[in-house]
């Protein structure tokens, strides 16, 4: 009887630890809603935080108040781990029924292994709900003339934004042309302001120089040769003149010093330029939502500017031209078992009257058509305007490399490009080294 | 003493083997296969026999990475080692003040890799970090790095994170190592005149054979494991500058999608630590080990 006693504590704490492995950790899951017994159970995986996620949490429980029958889970992650916990769930052909994600490369290989739903024929059916979105958003979920995801959330262009304060002490304007922006560095670094707040350590903050300069110079063409798989794209003379002019930037010390183990995540870049240590900083869209949230008085203040990126001398490419994420976007699993309820969430909750008011209301722009009245009288409504007239009147968007190339090959751009702002590769060795992917 | 297997052994067992299976050989065994494909995670995977081994031998990276495994290796051993060493045996001491100087001396013990990592990089971040501003504000500007954004320093600082995450729990082993040492050889030591000095480097040193193997087994092993932190810290850059193979297994494992290619990867590193281990043991004769205590 006394090795039994012993025993049951030790079955106790295996019991425990197994079923906390079992039930996962960390995602948030929202119970509202009325759960009748016969509703079928729609999973959404988003990785929204903040004011976004409450906004998904709030629509999702309106939508599952008017429909019975359906019952919406939203669950959210973080954004890095998701990333990686979808491919194994993809992989294991587990995934959940509506999915969150960029469009693009990794989107394509997901597509390609007959994974996600053909949207295609749904959105053909009701020609209102596929006339609502912007057409160049949907670019990004389109493969081979069909359509894989809907967008949920909102546009998210990259512009510079600046620090209006710093601007108006040392007597700097907004550079149109790069040579302004050359000598708005030398102005700002003469003073001892660090003239441009980057995020080095995520990388992709550098790939939004490379992005712009390289369709400034060479327009649309360069990248989509690499797109195409043409042999030796990576080295077209726009990526070369690009990549030289990044360096002379760097150069300059136009940076603030160590750059690259600044983090945005946790919000230094943008601090840097909020505290006025730093000038400006080329971001995306996104960034006015998360000062809001962190500085809400510099907003008040009327102290966020902004400008889209210059131009170039010579340069080839339109410079309404812009670069950065489309939005994001819903996708339906082909392994769901409930594809009629998924296409009608898609349809009646996603970006509805309640979620567009929403996401404007938060400083967001959603990818819908004909919003501009409401975009004015926002009291954020310059800025929103100035986002979806960039949008609206843009030949080109394209879609951050990041997401559009393979991942092998987007890994690589940017350690190579993290490289080249370390100065620890010529603009020549980036363009041999990036050739070697194209396969 | 032969021990017996009942029935009640093999119930206490059997949840541990079942986990062992499970979460250790099972995902080895994966590996193993994985390693022989070509896959990205999600599509159907293809066979490629042997490519993705001859890989390693071309790869520049794979090389690369191995050799700041072993650089990381190297210098967290030197770090650590002479340090816990000394703090072990100060802090087997029997004033009062030394046992309250150890507890706040273990706190870092108690916490975990992601949050020391996320914790050093807002002390060294360069802009508002703690490290740089106690610099400036001492006017010592001139010491005032970009810790873990330069190339050239970043291995370093992170051996040294590492190094003040892990010290104390080898203190501790030092710490109980000096412990055991019988006071009698101290005092036939004094009797024959032997100085501090001469005693740690004659008893205390010696005594400590056992205890500077476990130590040093559990750090080499050890690094090859220091994956959590370079995570959080680095990731891996500035350029590839603390690119350690379990990093560049991961990177090439999740974030390229190349299952195939980091399966061997981890195989490798798998394999570098049993013989780690394995060598250790023979060179230091672990295994034989006999009691100290004899014939005191």
């Amino acid at each position: 009887m006394k090795k039994l006693t012993k025993a049951i504590p030790v079955c106790v704490m295996t019991a425990l630890s197994l079923s906390a492995v079992l039930s996962g950790c960390g995602t948030t899951s929202t119970a509202a809603g009325g759960q009748n017994s016969n509703s079928k159970t729609v999973t959404i995986w988003d990785i929204s935080t903040g004011k976004q996620q409450e906004l998904v949490k709030k629509v999702a429980s309106e939508f599952n108040s008017k429909h019975p029958g359906i019952h919406a889970d939203v669950q959210f992650f973080q954004n890095d781990p998701y990333k990686q916990k979808l491919q194994i769930a993809m992989g294991a052909h587990n995934p959940p029924d509506i999915f969150y994600g960029w469009g693009g490369g990794i989107l394509k290989s997901y597509v390609d292994a007959n994974d996600v739903y053909d949207l295609t024929s749904a959105l053909n059916s009701d020609p209102k709900w596929k006339n609502k979105f912007l057409p160049s958003v949907l670019k990004g979920v389109t493969f081979d003339g069909k359509i894989y995801g809907i967008p949920i959330n909102n546009v998210q262009p990259v512009v510079f934004n600046y620090n209006k304060e710093i601007f108006k002490k040392y007597n700097v304007t907004p550079p149109k042309t790069w040579d302004e922006l050359l000598k708005v560095v030398q102005e700002l670094k003469s003073h001892g302001i660090s003239p441009i707040a980057l995020a080095g350590k995520n990388k992709w903050p550098d790939l939004m120089y490379e992005e712009y300069l390289v369709d400034r110079i060479g327009g649309p063409k360069a990248f989509n040769a690499v797109i195409q798989k043409k042999p030796n794209a990576w080295s077209d003379p726009a990526f070369i003149k690009a990549n030289t002019m990044i360096q002379e930037l760097v150069k300059m010390g136009a940076f603030e010093t160590g750059f690259t183990s600044v983090n945005f995540d946790t919000g230094e870049s943008d601090a840097l330029v909020y505290t006025g240590k730093a000038a400006m900083q080329l971001m995306g869209g996104w960034d006015f939502a998360n000062i809001l949230s962190t500085d809400p008085a510099y907003i008040k203040n009327k102290n966020f500017g902004w400008f889209s990126f210059p131009t170039v001398q010579n340069g080839k490419g339109d410079p309404n031209d812009i670069a950065g994420n489309l939005s994001n976007f819903y996708s339906v699993a082909s392994a769901s078992k409930n594809i009629k309820e998924d296409v009608t969430y898609l349809k009646d909750a996603v970006l509805n009257d309640t979620a567009v008011k929403g996401y404007i209301d938060i400083g967001d722009v959603p990818p819908v058509k004909g919003i501009e009245p409401q975009l004015q009288q926002n009291q954020y409504g310059d800025w929103l305007s100035f986002i979806y007239k960039l949008v609206d009147k843009a030949p080109n968007f394209q879609m951050s490399w990041d997401q559009a190339l393979p991942p092998e090959e987007a890994q690589a751009l940017l350690t190579n490009l993290d490289q080249l702002f370390l100065n620890q590769i010529t603009p020549q060795q980036f363009s041999d080294n990036m050739n070697k992917y194209i396969k | 003493m032969k021990e017996q297997l009942n029935w009640q052994r093999i119930v206490m067992i059997t949840p541990a083997i079942a986990f062992f299976i499970i979460f250790a050989l099972g995902p080895m065994v994966m590996a193993g296969y994985f390693s022989f494909l070509d896959w990205n995670g999600v599509a159907v995977p293809k066979f490629t026999g042997f490519s993705n081994w001859i890989n390693v031998f071309t790869d520049k990276f794979a090389g690369m990475s191995m050799l700041l495994t072993l650089k990381m290796m190297i210098l967290t051993w030197v770090i650590q080692t002479p340090i816990s060493l000394l703090l072990g045996v100060f802090l087997a001491g029997k004033q009062r003040y030394r046992s309250i100087l150890g507890v706040f001396y273990f706190f870092p013990l108690l916490f975990s890799s992601a949050a020391i990592g996320i914790t050093w990089s807002y002390i060294l971040n360069p802009n508002f970090g703690l490290v740089n501003s106690l610099f400036h504000a001492l006017g010592l500007s001139s010491l005032a790095k970009d810790w873990i954004g330069n190339p050239q320093l970043a291995l370093y600082t992170i051996a040294v994170v590492i190094a003040w995450q892990f010290i104390p729990f080898h203190t501790l082993l030092y710490q109980a190592g000096t412990r055991q040492i019988p006071d009698a050889i101290y005092e036939a030591a004094e009797i024959d005149g032997a100085t501090g000095i001469k005693k740690f480097f004659h008893i205390t040193l010696p005594q400590l054979k056992y205890t500077i193997t476990t130590s040093s087994l559990l750090m080499l092993t050890g690094s090859l494991t220091y994956f959590d932190l370079v995570y959080v810290m680095t990731g891996g850059g500035p350029g590839n500058a603390t690119m350690i193979l379990p990093m560049y297994m991961y990177k090439t494992a999740f974030m390229d999608q190349r299952m195939g290619y980091g399966s061997v990867l981890a195989i490798i590193l798998a394999v570098i630590g049993i013989l780690l281990s394995l060598v250790m043991l023979k060179i230091t004769g672990f295994n034989k080990m006999e009691s100290q205590m004899e014939g005191v």
